[in-house]
């Protein structure tokens, strides 16, 4: 049976932003006219028996993140959605935002019934600004409906949703980062414990969530969480949404089930089409930049949590980069590297002054000018980042040259012993072949 | 390799020029009256990008030492507070920048599909180099990171608006476009676009 899709149905629709298309085609905030009938603790029970699991990155159930904040306490409480989208390769909360926004505005408001808070902030990338707009001309109609505001449909539930723009940085995605930036500072994270759930925002209990994440509760408040879980394999329901790029004909969001193999999001009609020209696969990135590799044996694996950490990876924020033979594996590092260096928000030694030492070794061995003990170094740069560090970004500035040494170290070998790359000059990256891309 | 600290840091600390006296025109000042509002009344500084972008926006593109006293004063915190965030998040300049600032996303997808080489055809065409303006003050190139539409690459942010898919043989004719026609010459987001 053909998947239907339930989050992005509409967004090819001319109206699919607007709340009278929103509330006509997709029974718009009847979840959450259904939730107010019920006690909070009802909707975080549907919540986990729907078993979703977070979709910025790590997959934590958003029933058990929802449960662990603290009631009992005269504190406020509060929802941060966290729509910094800056995993790179990563672009589906930006579909959503623009094309979808009353579906996250719906979620925002049922997060915060649940949880008891009154109050839900939208962080959203600086660099998102024409997306922003949409969101705060649709969350204005919202109140004007009655959807938002005071006493909400009757219920005595009160509600605002606010968006807050950051202004460019990759690290206020952490969520203890975020936090901090929407408190006026730089974009830092805390040490954990304590977690947000007991002292997040002004050190009031707080459940950080991803759009998408958001975007499935009124899903499953209206259709059940039975409904829910049918969608996908176990522990990996509901519908979920891919952001496929780099070397393929359809760049693209598409969403489906995650029974859904990664071959079959690469080169299924449905979905991306194919590689981009006459150039074969040679490796995926299947999470996000912050993931090792897939190569074409693991290509049927299920694009789930569980099936891709099982074949070696992450689904993370379910980025696929797709990368053809023209693509050096040196380079790619590198250039992944660079990102890193300049993202890392500087609060611990390994990631801030170790990404910058991988970049310069990385520089050196692409120039052809390593040296053979660079590569063993580069391994123990990596190896001394990787779980020594305050957030996760250090794991994540690290895998792109734990994997790439894994799998490719041929061609790191090949760049010292050559003194330069061995991808044939016209094939390189940097010469893409744009004429089969539209 | 000698080694030496990380001098690309966030953190490096480079002091604003004082510029001219600074405060906000009346509609800014109402509108940053009514985003504080959003805020519990003791957290006042949740309002500082919103503040910092106001008085950016007002002073022509760039922050001055005179306007970051004056996010400082309404926000009721210190300068050196403000300093630490601007000096932090990339989208905040301390110095005077071109009309269009052009930031073309170098990030893997985007590198797949040939950045690399529209940084090189646009430093090219302008004569200057990322992190430049050129001699005209009307456009400054840098390079950023992703920045979430990876299935457009290359993607280019002007100020704040976009343009997709930028083929380095494009890039010449992209600046002439905008020499002649302004913000006329920018693609925009696809989704947004499709709506109207
Ligand atoms: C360096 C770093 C960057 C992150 N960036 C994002 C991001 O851009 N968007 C996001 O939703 N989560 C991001 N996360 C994950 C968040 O910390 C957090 O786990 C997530 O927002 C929780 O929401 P979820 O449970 O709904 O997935 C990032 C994590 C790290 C360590
Ligand atoms: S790992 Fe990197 S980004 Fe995370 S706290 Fe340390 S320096 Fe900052
Ligand atoms: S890599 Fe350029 S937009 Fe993501």
């Amino acid at each position: 049976m053909a998947y239907e899709p339930v989050l992005t149905r509409h967004v090819g629709d001319q109206d699919a932003y607007t709340l009278d298309a929103y509330v006509a085609k997709q029974r718009g905030y009847e979840g959450l006219r259904k939730a107010l009938t019920q006690k909070p603790g009802e909707i975080i029970d549907l919540v986990k028996a729907s078993g979703l699991r977070g979709r910025g990155g790590a997959g934590f159930p958003t029933g058990l993140k929802w449960q662990f904040v603290l009631k009992d306490t005269p504190k406020p409480k509060y929802i941060c959605c966290n729509a910094d989208e800056s995993e790179p390769g990563t672009f589906k909360d930006h579909v959503l935002m623009e094309r979808n926004p009353h579906l996250l505005i719906e979620g925002c408001a049922i997060a915060c019934y649940a949880i008891g808070a009154k109050v839900a902030y939208i962080y959203i990338r600086g660099e998102f600004y024409h997306v922003q707009q949409v969101l705060e001309a649709e969350i204005e109609k919202a109140y004007k409906a009655g959807f938002l505001g005071k006493n909400i449909f009757g219920s005595g539930f009160d509600c605002d949703v606010f968006v807050h723009r950051g202004a460019g940085a990759y690290e206020a995605g952490e969520e203890t980062a975020l936090i901090e930036s929407l408190e006026g500072k730089r974009a830092q994270p805390r040490i954990k414990p304590p977690f947000p759930a007991v002292a997040g925002l002004y050190q009031c209990p707080t459940a950080v969530n991803n759009v998408e994440t958001l975007c499935n509760v009124p899903l499953i408040m209206m259709n059940g969480p039975e409904w829910f879980t049918a969608l996908g394999p176990e522990k990996n329901g509901g519908p979920k949404l891919y952001c496929i790029s780099g070397h393929v004909k359809r760049p693209g969001v598409y969403e489906a089930s995650m029974h859904t193999t990664l071959r079959e999001l690469i080169y299924g009609e449905q979905f991306a089409g194919g590689m981009i020209d006459e150039h074969p696969f040679k490796a995926i990135i299947p999470g996000g930049s912050s993931v090792p590799l897939l190569l074409d044996k693991d290509l049927d694996t299920p694009a789930s949590f569980d099936d891709v950490q099982k074949a070696g990876s992450l689904l993370g924020s379910a980025g696929l980069i797709v990368l053809n033979d023209t693509v050096c594996m040196v380079w790619l590092a590198k250039n992944l590297l660079y990102f890193y260096r300049h993202e890392s928000c500087g609060k611990c030694t390994p990631c801030r002054e170790g990404g910058d030492w991988l970049f310069k070794l990385l520089t050196r061995i692409e120039q052809g000018e390593g040296q053979a003990k660079d590569i063993d170094l580069l391994f123990g740069v990596a190896s001394n980042i990787a779980g020594k560090t305050l957030c996760a970004f250090g794991d994540a500035a690290a895998t792109p040259v734990l994997t790439t040494l894994k799998l490719f170290r041929h061609e790191f070998e090949a760049h010292v012993r050559e003194g330069r790359c061995t991808i044939p000059a016209e094939w390189r990256a940097r010469q893409p072949m744009l004429a089969g891309h539209h | 390799m000698e080694y030496a600290p990380a001098k690309f840091h966030k953190s490096a600390r480079k002091l604003a020029p004082a510029g001219e006296t600074f405060t906000y025109s009346p509609e800014n000042q109402r509108r940053f009256d009514e985003i504080v509002t959003r805020y519990p009344p003791d957290q006042r500084k949740s309002a500082i990008l919103y503040a910092l972008y106001l008085a950016q926006n007002q002073n022509g593109g760039h922050l001055t030492a005179a306007a970051m006293d004056h996010v400082a004063e309404q926000i009721r915190c210190t300068s050196a507070e403000v300093e630490d965030v601007v000096s932090y998040y990339t989208m905040f300049f301390t110095k005077p920048v071109g009309k269009y600032v052009l930031n073309v996303c170098r990030t893997l997808s985007c590198a797949l599909l040939g950045a690399e080489r529209v940084t090189e055809e646009l430093c090219a065409k302008l004569g200057i180099k990322p992190g430049e303006t050129d001699a005209s003050g009307t456009f400054t190139l840098l390079e950023v990171e992703c920045l979430g539409a990876c299935d457009r690459a290359p993607v280019v942010m002007v100020n704040d608006d976009w343009h997709e898919r930028l083929s380095p043989e494009q890039a010449g004719k992209f600046i002439d476009d905008i020499r002649a026609g302004g913000a006329a010459a920018f693609t925009g987001c696809h989704l947004h676009k499709e709506k109207k």
